[in-house]
């Protein structure tokens, strides 16, 4: 029951969260200088105050302040969010036909980081002066420092341009032909780089949290228990001390999730991955406010999924959580 | 006699900042089969670490045993390969410790925890084990041992979390239960309770007990034999009654004035001593070639401060490790 309760709790305030975004991307339309009457007009050469105000009723921009309000939060419930200027076409349309590139790139990195950087966590925090625990130490250094536009570039300059082992950007490959799998590999030869350049900075991460977890939870009373019982030293490790361990890690991967979301759009932006990123990227040089404020509101939505599935996780780790002590 | 754990000239090494210091330092001592011996002593003196020695559990890196043998049935541990301590521990030797809010592991329910080693010691299937598991909550009085099983350990209180360490260390009816210090952390009632509940299983497996504790009136309840440490070495040995009756040593008089009521009933003699003054020595200076105890004890003469002294035996049983002893 408390379960089912606070998971309910999780996704009120998720929606509330969600709404709030909503408005405030409406408070920002309605504060930028001009409005979509502007717009139109310029775009028709000018206009008088007449049809100014016909384009105004038109679009309902002579309502008050709330109810206008209202109006916008009926159209995005029902994922109307307007009409690019730009493209000419309705944002929602082009922001899902972005999407999956940008998922693709942006939950293949984070997986791949917490995966390895659990993996490398566990490894050096068995052998604390060991090589893996220092090249980890440097990694992470190299990984917090490094901006990712600057990795992403030097990888594109190495990888790409002076041997040749991986595309210059871009996603598919139009000369590709076959099935299925031909063209699943094209993808992952573009993704290569990209995914590359943008776990670097949150395996790190990953890598020394989890190490320094481990390195507790193996020092920790139940270890001792767990050694006292005679269980083999993997069932010590894996089952006793890397279940504890994972907690904060966990934690931490939902908190990094919007960085690596905003990581992405650097990322796309200098791969030329088709995704939200390289779109906000062009969408924000044209001024194109209601795309802007779309993908806004999908990376919010991304992000509000990203700590609910976290809290799932976590859920599922720990028991703790479960119960809510 | 045959014993089922003999130690024998026990040196058990910290390795510190400063230096090596002997955190044990020559310790010998039996236990036979059923019996139940007690360690006692102030914090620091070394009786957890002697326990850890026997599961061959020291702290990595830091301790480790530098010369002696621990003989149980026949094998020696110290050269035991940890394979072969492994099935060892938790199997013929179970260990209950100190702390039992932070010693089960808080992400399994504790029907798992004591599943597990029965699996992995008698193999029995998942259904088997955890049957297994619920006839140990029971048996260790833990009401409703079928819901219990479920429970997570932070769901339950501290006697009730010793109580499943218990049924742990007792899962694959171990030869010897060494019990750290069961009741230190847990109040009073509570403590009766536990001590209760394992002289009960005792008498019903027949398991020897190592039990270590600070407390003089635990040690009078629930062991035959007793061994005094004083900062690593061994003060004085002997059966429970015979030590209380007319300790040999000025450090063990110290301990059991501290206990008025324990030396009003089973003797007449009482000590002016009410407490032991001044501190255990830092473990630096624990290897130093005289008696430790020296600083502290009104009895000390010029020998004390510069021969450490040997083992007199007063009976086959009894023995004090003092200059004067024989005075006393
Ligand atoms: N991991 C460790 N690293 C360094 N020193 C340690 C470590 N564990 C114990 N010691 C030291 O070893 C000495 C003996 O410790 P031990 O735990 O055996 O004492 P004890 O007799 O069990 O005391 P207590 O009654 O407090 O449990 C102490 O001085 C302690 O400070
Ligand atoms: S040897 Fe000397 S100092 Fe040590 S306990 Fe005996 S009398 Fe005291
Ligand atoms: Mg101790």
């Amino acid at each position: 029951m408390d379960v089912l309760r606070i998971t309910f709790l999780r996704i009120v305030y998720s929606a509330l969260l969600l709404a709030a975004v909503v408005v405030l991307n409406f408070v920002m339309i309605h504060l930028a200088p001009g409005d979509v009457a502007d717009t139109i007009a310029q775009s028709m050469g000018g206009a008088d105050a007449e049809i100014l105000a016909q384009i105004r009723a038109d679009y309902g921009l002579d309502q008050p302040f709330i109810v206008q309000l209202g109006q916008y939060i009926w159209k995005v419930l029902h994922f109307d969010l307007g009409s690019s200027y730009y493209y000419n076409r309705p944002v929602t349309e082009l922001i899902l036909e972005r999407l999956p590139a940008t998922l693709l790139l942006v939950i293949t990195a984070q997986t791949l980081a917490l995966v390895i950087g659990v993996v490398t966590g566990v490894f050096s925090a068995r052998r604390p002066n060991g090589f893996l625990s220092h090249l980890v130490t440097i990694v992470a250094f190299f990984g917090h420092a490094a901006p990712v536009f600057w990795t992403g570039i030097l990888l594109l300059i190495a990888f790409s341009l002076q041997i040749h082992w991986f595309p210059v950007g871009g996603m598919r490959d139009v000369t590709v032909t076959g099935g299925f799998w031909a063209h699943s590999f094209d993808v992952a030869r573009h993704m290569v780089l990209p995914v590359f350049t943008l776990s670097t900075t949150f395996l790190a991460l990953y890598s020394r949290l989890c190490r320094a977890s481990m390195m507790e939870t193996l020092g920790s009373d139940y270890v001792r228990t767990a050694k006292a019982k005679g269980l083999p030293m993997r069932s010590v490790v894996y089952k006793h001390a890397l279940k504890n361990a994972l907690s904060p890690v966990i934690t931490l991967a939902g908190l990094q999730f919007s960085a690596v979301i905003s990581g992405a759009v650097l990322v796309e932006t200098v791969f030329s991955w088709p995704g939200l990123g390289t779109l906000a990227f062009q969408v924000i040089v044209a001024r194109d406010t209601p795309t802007i404020l779309g993908i806004l509101f999908f990376s919010a939505l991304i992000v509000i999924a990203g700590n609910l599935l976290t809290d799932l996780v976590q859920r599922l780790v720990d028991p703790r959580v479960r119960t809510g002590q | 006699m045959s014993f089922l754990l003999k130690v024998e000239n026990l040196r058990i090494e910290l390795r510190m900042r400063a230096g090596v210091a002997p955190v044990i330092d020559d310790l010998s001592f039996e236990l036979a089969h059923g019996e139940s011996i007690s360690f006692v002593g102030e914090s620091g003196c070394g009786k957890s670490m002697t326990a850890l020695a026997i599961m061959g559990l020291l702290p990595e890196g830091i301790g480790r045993v530098a010369s002696g043998k621990i003989w149980f049935d026949g094998e020696d541990l110290v050269a035991a390969s940890p394979a072969r301590l492994r099935h060892i521990r938790g199997n013929k030797i179970g260990m209950i410790f100190q702390e039992p809010m932070t010693s089960l592991n808080p992400v399994y329910s504790v029907g798992e925890q004591i599943a597990e080693v029965l699996r992995e010691h008698q193999g029995l299937s998942r259904k088997a084990a955890w049957a297994e598991a619920i006839e140990l909550l029971d048996a260790v009085r833990i009401p409703n041992p079928e819901t219990r099983a479920t429970a997570y350990p932070f769901e339950m209180s501290g006697g009730q979390r010793q109580r499943v360490m218990i049924a742990i260390a007792l899962a694959c009816k171990p030869k010897i239960l060494i019990a750290d210090e069961p009741t230190t952390a847990l109040d009073v009632t509570v403590q009766a309770q536990i001590f209760d509940l394992l002289r009960d299983l005792r008498r019903q497996t027949g398991t020897s007990l190592i039990m270590i504790t600070h407390d003089m009136g635990a040690v009078a309840e629930m062991a035959e034999r007793m061994i005094v440490m004083y900062a690593g070495r061994k003060a004085e040995e002997g059966p429970v009654d015979k030590v209380i009756a007319h300790a040999r040593h000025p450090y063990t008089q110290g301990l059991i004035s501290c206990v008025p009521h324990l030396v009003a009933h089973l003797t007449e003699e009482r000590q002016d001593l009410n407490e032991v003054p001044g501190i255990v020595p830092g473990l630096a200076e624990f290897g130093q070639g005289r008696c430790l105890f020296a600083s502290r004890c009104a009895r000390a003469t010029e020998r004390c401060l510069t021969t450490r002294p040997e083992e007199i035996a007063f009976s086959d049983v009894h023995r004090s490790a003092c200059w004067h002893a024989e005075g006393m």
